[in-house]
């Protein structure tokens, strides 16, 4: 069993499983730190950006953080945990021969294809006059000012995939509930389990009839809208693979939303506007669940809140009827019957409104003090960029960053000098290192397999012996572009015995409570299930000579010896050899056994645990004779 | 009725008593309660020698409590009636006469079995009865102190130290915890000089338990050395008391020795090695701290000899829970001493700073520890919320002296860190607004001048922006501790020009003001206490526009007297009424534009309120309004010899009308009728300081007329029969003295000075309910307990 880690992203992981004859690729997660290196692209020509000295509009590309680790076309499944994991699927199941199926949940479905969706628009609305890509040679490279000469692998950061490559991709996707068993070439089970971290994120149980293999990735013990984590079925599992945790171990969720809350009162008070560059699902709805309950003791009930975002409207929707995933309080008001999160109220009441982008209907009804939530979270594209330019120049204003994947001060960089106020509050529910000694402690893996950065505290926080894993045995780490062999062999294996097989045997009790009987038959192997049935009957004796001959071509079933039992107690032994006249004998001990030596007639008997040799010299008569001597001893069936 | 006169007589009157005693002897189905109250009944009437002599004879008392007593009964299974069998013999057991019959009756074994019964309050009688036991008999007829020798010692003492020799020698807990309570008990009530020798005599089973591993009961054994060490009798004599001592905090845990440090250190007088040591191990866990901070070999400035040894440091780094236990105890022991007179001299507040700091650090993850241990307890402690608010109130108390000013850096740096610090729970977020206070507080003048000096400008600076920060947040216990905060330093410094020009340019009181709208009733009453003492101090928040002065003042007396008329909880009535007492006090501007119309619209709204605590602060303000109209009130210094000032007459006529016109007697005569007895007791007050005051001899009846009382008094009627009534209208102030004079207002005040349970406490109130129990049983089940 092996493990090729494909990602060198924690949160972003992208694993292959090697696991009884198939290969299974845990989640591909798309790293797009990359794009930090590029200029924003404007949504409106701005001066500023276009003038910057020596500089000409790149083309702004997602980019892709894979290796020629494994040949993508051998993948057989795709297991996808949750929807920012799936994010490069289009790079995999596109282009590369891959024929296998995608298994996901259905909001992880749905609300990836927005995510992918509004991803596309943001880069697609921008059309370049013209692309680059002479830079990414390496001679080039090194000439490019600091840092972009010491990125690297750019040869692999590749554009962003068109709509239709992913509609491909979305179209190779599976649907699958909590807890269903999904049969893969008979060989193993996956089953997706609720991680509790975002709408149908999921952990995976990948098993065979003897081995389990738990893959753990993005879950929260959080009481927030998603179904709670399920952490019993995770018990019992010989490796469970750990990825995902929280990014920003120190900042504590709760702490962090007061913190959003405390900063947004203030800005809005003093007339000023609040960004808050977010994705269009996840987060967004429990900020959204906070404000609801906090505006109105902040006096905040008259400041319009402005979602923006090309699928902003889908998502808000979406929301309110993946009922079945949500959490048990939520599911409970779709009942009465009212809608889950609050925000369908805010909408109601005008307090806030979505729109696809501020082209059109938003700049008629824009009016400030406000607070805009709107893409990206990277400041590189979408309708930030112009919020960005908008309010940068204006200390009244505050940039609120709630998204923990991108470095704040590297996403403000284009925008410096800025008057700005920015606050960074970064919410990430998922697991904790406390959380996660507690979860271990629970579910008791026999090993433990998680990226390298979990198995040390964070580099800027050396100290802090509490910010990693700690269990016992100490958990593997893998980094990128590594193999790891799985620490456990696989012993056993499931094979059906038939029926009609099963009814001719005859057991033999040997010892208390373990009966023997021996089985001839045929070993019958298809999809991965092993079958034995009975061995083709002999011929009848009464068919011609050429069917005889046939039938002596299974000699197997002819000529079965006995099988032998038991152990030969050496002292009994010597006094029987005694008794039918072999004096002289001698005993030694060995480290695996005894060996009885005949001195006189020079003859060597040599007992161990799982054989037992006669050592005569040609003479047959004696080695029968004692033969037969060594089996009184011994028990036959 | 039998402490008053004889029990003897009374039993001789009344042989229905005997009687009953006797037929509680008959082994039949009594109630457990009946049992219970003749087994009790006949305790009391015992504790007369001359009584008990008379039931002696008429053989009642062995029955009642010996082994043919109830012990054998069914009954005896109800707590009540071993309660009541242990009560009776705590009555009983009051004079020599009784200790032969408690000795030869079995009583005394029944006692030991019921040191562990199930029951907690009987197993706590029991040990309390055989101390009392004890001490009876120890202290009897012996002139000086008694004999060493046991064999010399009254029976009853002989068997009950005998019993304790026994329990110490099992090693058993249960067993060696009674023992050790009963012992406790004794050291700490008894004062004879036979305690010297009962000592001297148990001292050595004492050191052998302390041999024992594990030490069994070791709370236990803590409590009985300090009521030892405390008792006068012992502790002016030495008898290897403080050597036990001393043994013993080196052979308890960490955890365990930190009560018995503590005691120690609290001792008057007390050997100075005993006091090193206790204080030592007081300090070690915080020197342990220290170390794995410094990676230094020992912290700096604390007592020799205190340096974190190695048993120490394993109860920090072998559980989350033992650590955190043994700093909150450390630092809670600590706090407790650092105020004493006889605390450790000199008192190292340098490392006790600095190990406060250290822990807060610690638990915040940004202490950077270079050794092993210091990792291992920056992991135990990160986040540990305990420890923070333990270490934070520590912190508070440091700040009754200074230290260096590198520390003090310190200080306030990591105050400044928890207060910002997202992650702060509201607990912690609570204390660390305390503890910044007392910081604030005690920060040094500049020399010369009377205003903050330059560093508590800097902090101020920094901190308003969090405490506005902190208003602002969506936890409404974060925006509580804040407005407290905010007029706690308020109240200090609203004077310091420094204070007032920073707070000004802050936003935090507009925020303030905007609190007084929050969804929550605590917030919105602290948001009104806050105002109002900005307010009083000037810096209310419209009051830096002066164009709009006199319009906006106006509008937050009418918010506050909307909170008070409108608000639906009592918290924010109840902070309103209190603003507007101090403004009145302190003679607030808006309140003295038109003080007469101030107090009457007050008084307006608290009669109505149904929180008896709204009225009873508007008896508050009328007493003060009182006190500003007629003069200073006499009850200030209730001891004072001289008699009032007589007021003139012309304007005491003036005076009696303004009160007339805010309705002061009104309000205060339907309080005298309150159904809240504070409230009827507030109003006594006052309507009693104001007849002293309107009435002094000669005063102005003579003058006038007689005049027309009856509406007065009919309405008082009516208020008394508890009915709503109609208002009085306008009163004139002569009806209003006359109604003064005729009421009995001392006689009110006596009875509403009595408990509220004293008519339930009454003999008469007992008799009615020994006749409810015996008369109507069976009809009336409800339980008057």
């Amino acid at each position: 069993m092996k493990l090729y880690c494909l990602s060198g992203h924690p949160t972003l992981p992208c694993n292959v499983l090697k696991f009884k004859s198939t290969t299974i690729m845990l989640d591909c997660g798309l790293d797009m730190t990359s794009t930090l290196n590029f200029l924003p692209l404007p949504l409106v020509q701005s001066p500023r950006l276009s003038n910057l000295p020596g500089w000409s509009l790149k083309d702004g590309n997602a980019f892709l953080d894979k290796t020629e680790l494994i040949d993508l076309s051998t993948v057989d499944v795709i297991l996808i945990s949750n929807y920012h994991c799936m994010m490069a699927l289009p790079y995999i199941t596109e282009h590369t021969g891959f024929t296998g199926t995608v298994y996901a949940t259905e909001p992880t479905v749905q609300i990836g294809r927005l995510l992918m969706e509004e991803l596309v628009n943001f880069i697609e609305r921008v059309p370049k006059a013209q692309s680059a890509s002479l830079w990414k040679n390496k001679d080039i490279q090194r000439l490019l000012p600091s840092p972009l000469k010491d990125a690297v692998e750019v040869s692999t950061w590749r554009r962003c995939y068109t709509m239709q490559e992913v509609n491909s991709a979305l179209s190779k996707i599976q649907l699958v509930g909590y807890s269903q068993k999904i049969e893969l070439f008979g060989a193993v089970q996956v089953t997706p389990l609720s991680s509790g971290y975002a709408l149908g994120s999921s952990n995976w149980i990948i098993q065979s009839h003897y081995e389990k293999v738990s893959y753990v990735s993005g879950s929260s013990l959080l009481t927030t809208h998603p179904q709670p984590m399920d952490q019993a079925s995770l018990k019992n599992s010989d490796v469970l693979v750990l990825t995902g945790l929280t990014q920003i171990p120190t900042a504590n969720p709760d702490g962090m939303v007061g913190e959003f809350c405390s900063n947004l009162a203030l800005t809005v008070r003093n007339g000023g506007n609040v960004l808050v560059p977010c994705y269009p699902s996840g987060v967004i709805y429990d900020l959204l669940e906070c404000l609801y309950q906090y505006i109105d003791s902040a006096g905040l009930s008259n400041i319009p809140f402005y979602f923006i975002s090309p699928v902003a409207n889908s998502s808000l929707e979406f929301s309110q009827i993946f009922a079945e995933w949500l959490c048990h309080n939520k599911q409970t008001k779709v009942y009465l019957p009212e809608p889950p999160f609050p925000h369908a109220e805010l909408i109601q009441t005008n307090k806030l409104r979505h729109y696809p982008s501020i082209h059109g209907d938003f700049s008629n009804d824009f009016r400030q003090p406000c607070v805009v939530f709107t893409g990206h979270p990277s400041l590189r594209f979408g309708d930030v960029v112009h919020f960005m330019e908008l309010w940068g120049k204006s200390s009244l204003n505050t940039v609120i960053f709630t998204e923990p994947d991108f470095s704040y001060l590297e996403a403000l960089a284009p925008y410096q000098p800025l008057a700005m106020k920015c606050i960074y509050c970064p919410i990430d529910t998922r697991l904790n290192f406390i959380q996660v000694s507690k979860l271990l402690k629970e579910v008791q893996p026999l090993h433990v397999v998680c990226p390298e950065q979990y198995t040390q505290p964070p580099p800027a926080q050396s100290h802090r012996m509490d910010l990693m894993i700690d269990c016992q045995p100490p958990a593997m780490s893998y980094r990128r572009a590594e193999v790891l062999a799985l620490p456990f062999k696989r012993l056993f294996e499931k094979i059906e015995i038939m029926p009609e097989l099963a009814d001719s045997l005859v057991p033999m009790e040997i010892k208390p409570g373990i009966s023997l009987a021996t089985v001839s038959a045929v070993l019958h192997t298809k999809d991965n299930k092993h079958v034995l049935q009975p061995p083709p009957r002999p011929a009848p004796p009464t068919s011609g000579k050429k069917r005889k001959r046939a039938s002596e071509d299974i000699p197997d079933c002819k000529v079965l010896k006995p099988l032998l039992s038991g152990s030969i107690p050496v002292e009994q032994f010597v006094q029987t050899l005694e008794k039918h006249g072999f004096s002289d004998v001698k005993v030694e001990d060995t480290a695996k056994g005894h060996i009885v030596l005949l001195q006189e007639a020079e003859t060597l008997i040599q007992i161990e645990e799982d054989s037992t040799h006669i050592i005569c010299d040609n003479d047959e008569m004696l080695r029968v004779r004692l033969r037969d001597l060594v089996l009184k001893f011994l028990q036959k069936f | 009725m039998a402490a008053e006169g004889s029990s003897l007589q009374l039993l001789q009157e009344n042989p229905c008593l005997v009687e009953l005693l006797c037929h509680v002897l008959k082994p039949q189905g009594l109630s457990a309660r009946v049992l219970s109250f003749s087994l009790r009944l006949a305790g009391v009437f015992a504790a007369q020698e001359s009584c008990f002599q008379y039931l002696q004879q008429a053989e009642l008392l062995p029955g009642l409590f010996g082994e043919a007593g109830p012990l054998g009964q069914a009954a005896w299974s109800a707590p009540t009636v071993r309660s009541g069998w242990i009560q009776g013999l705590r009555s009983l057991a009051q004079h020599p006469s009784a200790l032969p019959f408690l000795a030869d009756c079995g009583t005394l074994d029944t006692i030991f079995s019921l040191q562990g019964d199930s029951s907690l309050f009987v197993a706590s009688a029991a040990g309390q009865l055989l101390v009392h036991i004890l001490g009876l008999s120890l202290q009897g007829p012996a002139e000086g102190p008694p004999s060493p020798q046991a064999c010399d010692w009254p029976v009853c003492a002989q068997k009950i130290v005998g019993h304790i020799e026994g329990s110490l020698r099992s090693m058993a807990t249960p067993q060696v915890t009674q023992a050790l309570n009963v012992l406790t008990t004794t050291f700490g009530h008894c004062h004879g000089p036979w305690m010297q020798v009962l000592w001297e005599r148990l001292s050595p089973l004492v050191a052998c338990l302390l041999q024992e591993d594990p030490l069994p009961a070791a709370h236990s054994l803590v409590d009985l050395l300090l009521s030892v060490a405390r008792s006068p009798v012992l502790s002016s004599s030495d008898c290897g008391l403080w050597e036990t001592l001393a043994q013993t905090l080196r052979r308890l845990s960490p955890a365990q020795a930190g009560p018995l440090a503590l005691g120690i250190l609290k001792l008057q007088d007390c050997p100075q090695a005993l006091r090193a040591q206790a204080f030592g191990v007081l300090l070690q866990p915080l020197a342990c701290v220290l170390t794995a901070a410094d990676q230094a070999p020992g912290p700096p400035g604390l007592p020799e000899g205190t340096t974190g040894d190695s048993v120490t440091v394993d109860t920090l780094l072998s559980s989350k829970s033992a650590c955190a236990g043994l700093l909150c105890q450390t630092l809670a022991h600590l706090e407790l001493l650092q105020p004493l007179p006889q605390r450790p001299s000199p008192w190292p507040q340098a490392p006790l700073l600095g190990a406060a700091v250290t822990i807060l650090r610690f638990c915040n993850g940004s202490a950077a520890p270079a050794s092993d241990v210091g990792g291992r307890l920056c992991a135990i402690l990160a986040g540990c919320v305990r420890v923070q608010r333990a270490a934070l109130d520590f912190l508070g108390a440091l700040a009754q002296e200074t230290g260096p000013q590198e520390l003090v850096t310190q200080v306030s740096a990591v105050l400044l860190e928890y207060l910002r610090s997202p992650d702060s729970s509201p607990t912690v977020l609570k204390k660390a607004f305390q503890a910044t206070l007392r910081w604030l507080l005690s920060s040094p003048r500049a020399p010369g001048c009377c205003d903050l000096d330059p560093d508590t400008q800097l902090f101020l600076r920094e901190l308003l922006p969090v405490l506005r920060k902190r208003l602002c947040s969506p936890c409404w216990e974060v925006r509580d501790s804040g407005l407290e905060f905010l007029t706690q330093v308020t109240r200090h410094w609203g004077g310091q020009a420094g204070f007032r020009h920073a707070l000004l340019a802050s936003e935090v009181p507009e925020l303030a003001e905007q609190l007084l709208r929050d969804p929550e009733s605590y917030v919105r009453a602290s948001a009104v206490t806050a105002v109002g003492q900005l307010s009083s101090q000037g810096l209310h928040a419209t009051a830096a526009s002066p164009e709009q002065l006199g319009g906006q003042k106006e509008s937050l007396l009418a918010e506050l007297l909307h909170v008070l008329s409108t608000d639906s909880e009592g918290f924010p009535r109840r902070a309103a009424m209190q603003v507007f007492t101090e403004w009145l006090r302190d003679r607030h501007a808006d309140v003295a534009e038109d003080t007469e119309r101030f107090v009457a619209r007050v008084l307006q709204a608290a009669s109505r309120d149904l929180d008896w605590e709204v009225r009873a602060q508007g008896l508050e303000l009328a007493l003060v309004f009182l006190a500003q109209t007629l003069g200073q009130p006499s009850a200030r210094c209730p001891y004072a010899v001289a008699a009032p000032q007589a007021t003139p007459p012309g304007p005491l006529a003036q005076a009696l009308r303004a009160l007339s016109r805010v309705r002061l007697f009104e309000f205060a005569f339907r309080a005298l009728f309150d159904c809240d007895r504070p409230v009827a007791q507030k109003s006594c007050d006052l309507l009693l300081f104001l007849r002293a005051q309107a009435t002094p001899s000669g005063g102005l009846q003579e003058a006038e007329g007689s005049p027309d009382v009856v509406p007065v008094e009919a309405a008082l009627q009516r208020w008394r029969a508890g009915e709503q009534g109609e208002p009085l209208g306008d009163l004139e102030p002569e009806a209003v003295l006359a109604v003064l004079r005729s009421l009995d207002l001392e006689g009110l005040r006596g009875a509403l000075a009595e408990s509220s349970d004293h008519v339930e406490k009454s003999p008469q109130s007992l008799l009615q309910d020994m006749l409810a129990t015996v008369g109507v049983r069976g009809e009336n089940q409800a339980d008057c307990y």
